[in-house]
């Protein structure tokens, strides 16, 4: 038995550093004075000044936030519905074929969700006009049809876990259906509804391949400007920039988790 | 009620126009011929009303020798690089399941830490690593181990470093959810009873285990047949693995109906892999219930 720990703790020790070390090597790199991105020269911020410096950078910053704020909205209002809808419901018609549009958008291969959508999108435009020109609209919808698909599961699994009496003595002390959901579930599922936000915004923030199918020239997000520089190697300004979301990143996620622990121990 | 009907009737339109529909376009397209034109296929219907679908581009698919060679290297590659996350994600996953429960909230978190940091630059940090002048080179120069670089990247070693540390968190969690509820004192009379270690593992602990299992080996599989970024990054030019061949021939050769044809073919091939992750789901969700 005690070998087999040491096994466990070699695994999970190798595991968790292959996790970090890349991480931790851009952070460093990005504070190299050298050019050569892979040559050590000093320590040096110009890569950090450089980038605020950088129109096209933080133009494409803006459009992705922007972008993804919508997408995490628009998500999280169609997931609760779905996912209330499969928990909550019933059997109802259809609902075999719902539940499978639900799940299938997760596992779906980037590049089939971004050609689909293009290819749906021409066509649309070729029948009714619209979409008159692909950007900002274009990217946030499809977005939003996969980013939906993980709220829907998020909010589903909660909904599952807690029993429904709650509601229904709200019912039978005369509360009306709608007013049940707005007084009691929505309030129970509000921590499950901002996780399914947070996901969706990060999912839409992150999102290459199906951006790069359905944008539009000119309307370029933060990755496919990314994509379009690593594609010549590695840089130091890239190495500034992904060190700046690392740690904007890692310090949301950290606070999150601390006050949940915060909120745990207070009422457990 | 009405409210009700609404709530279903939204997203279930919104799925039906956004998700669904567009694979009836695919299907569509996959059938016509590529022109010079804007939209750059030919139409479904001829002027006089006829059908003018053609199977071309399907068998142009079955007999090139080319997209056999990458249809198999991209269900190969993605079955390796399942099997490499299930080695190292089910031991990691047994150690934060038996973890106390303090340490195990932060393994967890660790896990899911890297999920939430932008997939591309994850990809992009190993461009610096395995680099001809990155660091893994540096380093086993400077200790000696080897005296001029390995070349690590553009080659199949890095497309599967480069998959295995984007997907392990999707193995990890589900075999974590299994192994966490799994009953530890069942292994313990396993063994009162005269079973060795591996023995138990393997008639108690591996069977115990197989939701969790197959759900986390769909959940790698699956987005991994499609991969796009990693072979173009990481990968050689002859890397041609399926999601990267689809990107081109619409980008580069922009043949919308060869590439329409491409992605139907892969979606066929992944149809039993969904299916099977639906039921594995449901089953989940009846258990739940």
């Amino acid at each position: 038995m005690k070998r087999r720990s040491r096994f466990i703790l070699s695994v999970l020790a190798f595991g968790y550093a292959f996790l970090y070390v890349p991480l931790v090597s851009v952070i460093v790199y990005s504070f190299n004075d050298s050019r050569l991105a892979t040559v050590w020269g000093g320590f040096s911020m110009r890569w950090y000044s450089a980038l605020l410096r950088n129109d096209q950078v933080l133009d494409a910053a803006f459009l992705s936030l922007r972008i993804a704020l919508t997408v995490a909205t628009l998500a999280t209002i169609f997931g609760t519905m779905a996912g209330m809808a499969l928990s909550r419901f019933g059997r109802f018609r259809g609902r075999t074929l719902f539940s499978g549009m639900i799940t299938s958008p997760m596992v779906m291969p980037e590049v089939i969700t971004g050609l689909s959508l293009l290819l749906l999108f021409v066509s649309l435009q070729q029948l009714i006009g619209w979409p008159a020109q692909r950007g900002f609209g274009t990217i946030t919808i499809a977005h939003t049809t996969f980013a939906m698909a993980y709220v829907a599961i998020i909010v589903q699994s909660r909904l599952s876990a807690m029993d429904e009496s709650l509601e229904e003595a709200a019912m039978d002390l005369g509360g009306r259906p709608l007013r049940v959901v707005f007084d009691i579930t929505l309030p129970l599922i509000a921590p499950a509804m901002i996780a399914g936000w947070l996901l969706a915004f990060t999912l839409s923030l992150d999102d290459l391949v199906i951006a790069s199918f359905v944008s539009g020239p000119g309307a370029s997000t933060l990755p496919m400007l990314i994509f379009s520089k690593v594609k010549l190697g590695v840089t130091p300004d890239i190495n500034a920039l992904a060190t700046l979301i690392i740690l904007f990143v890692s310090s949301g996620v950290l606070i999150a988790w601390w006050i949940s622990r915060r909120a745990q121990r207070q009422t457990g | 009620m009405l409210w009700q009907r609404f709530t279903i009737a939204i997203p279930y339109f919104w799925l039906l126009v956004f998700f669904l529909a567009p694979f009836a376009i695919i299907l569509k397209i996959s059938l016509a011929d590529p022109i010079i034109a804007q939209p750059p296929f030919t139409p479904f219907f001829d002027d006089d009303g006829s059908i003018t679908a053609t199977a071309d581009n399907y068998t142009f698919l079955l007999t090139d020798k080319l997209y056999a060679v990458t249809y198999f290297k991209s269900v190969a590659m993605a079955a390796i690089a399942t099997l490499l996350c299930l080695a190292l994600g089910f031991p990691m996953a047994y150690g934060i399941a038996r973890a106390d429960e303090r340490t195990r909230n932060l393994l967890l978190l660790l896990i899911v830490l890297p999920f939430w940091i932008s997939f591309l630059l994850r990809v992009y940090a190993w461009m610096g690593l395995l680099n001809n002048y990155g660091v893994i080179n540096n380093v086993l120069m400077w200790l000696q181990v080897i005296d001029k670089p390995i070349a690590f990247m553009y080659t199949d070693f890095a497309i599967y470093i480069g998959l295995v540390y984007s997907y392990l968190p999707f193995m990890v969690l589900p075999l974590y959810a299994t192994l966490e509820r799994m009953d530890l004192d069942l292994v313990d009379a396993a063994q009162d009873l005269g079973a060795r270690p591996s023995q138990a593992f393997w008639d108690i602990t591996w069977p115990l285990a197989r939701p969790g299992v197959i759900a986390g080996c769909l959940l790698v599989f699956i987005p991994a047949m499609g991969e796009y970024v990693i072979p173009y990054l990481l990968g050689g030019p002859e890397s041609l693995l399926i999601g990267r061949v689809l990107f081109d021939e619409f980008f580069v050769n922009r043949d919308w109906p060869l590439a329409s044809a491409v992605a139907i073919v892969l979606l066929l091939l992944l149809v039993v892999p969904i299916v099977f992750l639906q039921r594995s789901r449901a089953q989940d969700e009846g258990r739940l219930a």
